[in-house]
């Protein structure tokens, strides 16, 4: 994106933004590697409460300081972040069983159905799922599943169009007239033929919606209708440390989060870099 | 061409929207209904309160059999949206008030503080974008772009608590939150304006990025079209080339945008105004969710549904009336 005026050759020399890509890879991969395996590498107490020593400023001792229970905010972030990553993976992948099964009927029965279908994805898309996410959490009672539910039946929707395009534009294709006009039966042409090239569109949208579906969470934990408390994550923390906030200890609240800036930020410059590469319209113009 | 003519598919596609519009919003307050229903709160004891552990199990019974919440389930979904489409939005479990009276006290602040953030986002954002996209590449836009990414990172609640932080604890500038001071007894507007800051800056910051992203992105393009190209060879000033050709063009698509936009405009008003303890639609919403008040919270989310699907439906009759190039009939 940088030097717009350069030519080709020369920027192909310099490589422009490697570094940033570089960058962004360590901080991705290192934040999201410590949370997971930090029951591994720090297998202390996260929860352990000591009530001499609350609200300390960060220091060599407590990296991130200490909340208002006097516990290690840098150690309890780390396994917040666990927690909201491992609770974001398994809602975005309840979204994307039904986001692709909606998607697969649409896209491969067609017709009416399919134009139905799009229709509803279409306006249900238009509505505020945060809210909607909240009244689902809020009828069911915060709990895990309740988490999930909210987080999967308001994100599926992009699955369900990867899915329906994906299928539409297979359809045309030689092999699958092949397969037809060998006699192959619908439901063989679906699971042997289509679905294997689905798939990983499928896996990467499905990869793709995670952070979306920890920021629902975060969200969520944050307002007090997400996870129960000894399943604290990222958005728990970030409540909690409002209390500590007012009092002047602004790293109870204000480091958890900068965790997960941090760590989509990351995710958001490697994508972006990603799409700029696939996208002819901006190659082009990176080689004006 | 006139107004006329170009909205001339106007009624075809409004009433192809509300033909899906309709069914979608029956079967949300369907499904909403039916989760309302599944949940495992007893609104008798919820009526109750305290008392429900003193209070026997006859009068619960009774409360019960008043309500008709042992009545068939599509008895009382039916029963509930009668009384809806009559304007009865039901009772208010977690406010002890009717669920209108709620709405009538608070959408006003909600309405103050999401139309002063979009007014704010909307000028800086056509201000910043246009800038930066012409001086593509240059530092003031790679700057801009790089501090959109990172704000795009940031969830609102936790940008507004880091400027809690900074601008009301540290510095003392601004209130923390609330709309009035402790003491006030009125609502000042002088003394509500200084509270509103905050809240409507930090909500605007963080919806911000998509907009100045977008503007940018359309004016660096509009500013490679022939008529652009022809406007300079006229020699007309540069600024008057960005600004009547170049914006101008581009900024035909943003009304889709902020259209499409307003689901998450809704959804950081809620932040927001959880943060800063605001007696709008959004708090009060949390409210009613940690209550389990099904009534309030079905009304605030069907309303708000509502008006986000009107909404989207005038900025495409308004695109179209803007365009001349766009057919509603198509």
């Amino acid at each position: 994106m940088t030097d717009l005026a350069l030519p080709a050759r020369v920027r192909r020399l310099r490589r422009p933004g490697s570094a940033g890509t570089t960058v962004a890879v360590v901080v991705l991969a290192g934040v999201v590697a410590a949370a997971l395996l930090a029951p591994v590498l720090w297998p202390l107490d996260q929860s352990a409460v000591d009530l001499s020593r609350t609200r300390l400023a960060p220091s060599a001792d407590n990296l991130a300081g200490t909340d208002d229970l006097g516990r290690d905010v840098a150690l309890r972030s780390l396994y917040g972040l666990r927690v909201s990553l491992l609770v974001g993976a398994v809602a975005a992948l309840v979204a994307a069983v039904i986001g692709g099964l909606v998607g697969a009927l649409a896209g491969s029965v067609g017709g009416w159905v399919d134009r139905a279908l799009m229709r509803v994805v279409d306006t249900v898309a238009a509505l505020p799922h945060l809210l909607l996410g909240i009244f689902i959490v809020a009828m069911l009672r915060p709990s895990l599943g309740a988490v999930i539910a909210s987080i999967a039946l308001t994100h599926w929707l992009s699955t369900a169009r990867i899915v329906r395009s994906e299928l539409l534009s297979l359809r045309n294709r030689p092999f699958v007239d092949a397969a037809i006009s060998g006699g192959a039966s619908r439901a063989r042409v679906l699971t042997r033929h289509l679905l294997p090239h689905v798939l990983p569109r499928l896996a990467l949208a499905t990869t793709l919606m995670v952070p979306h579906a920890v920021w629902h969470e975060t969200a969520l934990s944050f307002l007090g209708l997400g996870l129960p408390p000894h399943l604290a994550s990222i958005g728990n923390m970030i409540n909690d440390g409002q209390r500590s906030l007012l009092t002047g200890a602004w790293w109870a609240s204000i480091v958890p989060g900068l965790l997960l800036v941090a760590a989509t930020l990351a995710l958001a410059v490697l994508t972006g870099r990603w799409r700029d590469r696939l996208d002819p319209r901006v190659r082009a113009e990176l080689q004006l | 061409m006139t107004g006329r003519r170009r909205l001339a598919g106007a009624g075809t596609v409004v009433r192809r929207r509300l033909l899906v519009a309709v069914p979608v919003l029956a079967a949300t307050s369907m499904g909403m209904f039916a989760l309302g229903a599944a949940s495992p709160i007893d609104p008798a004891q919820q009526y109750a309160g305290a008392a429900a552990f003193t209070t026997s199990e006859e009068n619960l019974a009774q409360i019960r059999a008043n309500w008709g919440v042992d009545d068939p389930l599509p008895v009382q979904y039916a029963r509930w949206v009668g009384n809806l489409l009559r304007g009865d939005l039901g009772w208010s479990t977690s406010r002890h008030e009717p669920v209108t009276s709620v709405l009538a006290s608070r959408a006003g602040w909600t309405l103050l503080l999401v139309g002063t953030a979009l007014a704010l986002v909307l000028v800086a954002s056509v201000l910043l974008g246009t800038l930066a996209a012409y001086r593509r590449g240059g530092w003031f836009d790679r700057a801009l772009r790089a501090v959109a990414y990172a704000v795009q990172s940031m969830p609102v609640f936790w940008i507004g608590l880091a400027a809690i932080a900074v601008f009301a604890l540290s510095l003392g500038w601004l209130p923390a939150g609330g709309l009035t001071d402790i003491t006030a007894t009125s609502t000042d507007p002088a003394d509500v304006a200084r509270h509103l800051v905050l809240p409507v800056t930090v909500l605007a910051i963080s919806q911000a990025p998509w907009f100045v992203l977008f503007v940018r992105d359309a004016v660096a393009e509009s500013l490679r079209d022939d008529h652009v190209l022809a406007a300079r060879a006229r020699g007309l000033p540069g600024r008057v080339v960005l600004f009547g050709h170049a914006l101008r063009t581009a900024l035909l698509p943003f009304l889709t945008l902020v259209g499409t936009h307003l689901p998450e405009l809704v959804g950081g008003a809620v932040l927001v105004e959880t943060v800063f303890s605001l007696p709008g639609l959004g708090a009060v919403t949390v409210e009613a969710a940690l209550g389990a008040d099904f009534p309030l919270l079905a009304a605030t989310t069907l309303a708000t549904a509502v008006v986000v699907l009107t909404a989207n439906l005038l900025t495409d009759l308004a695109y179209a009336a803007a365009d001349p190039r766009v057919r509603l009939d198509d």
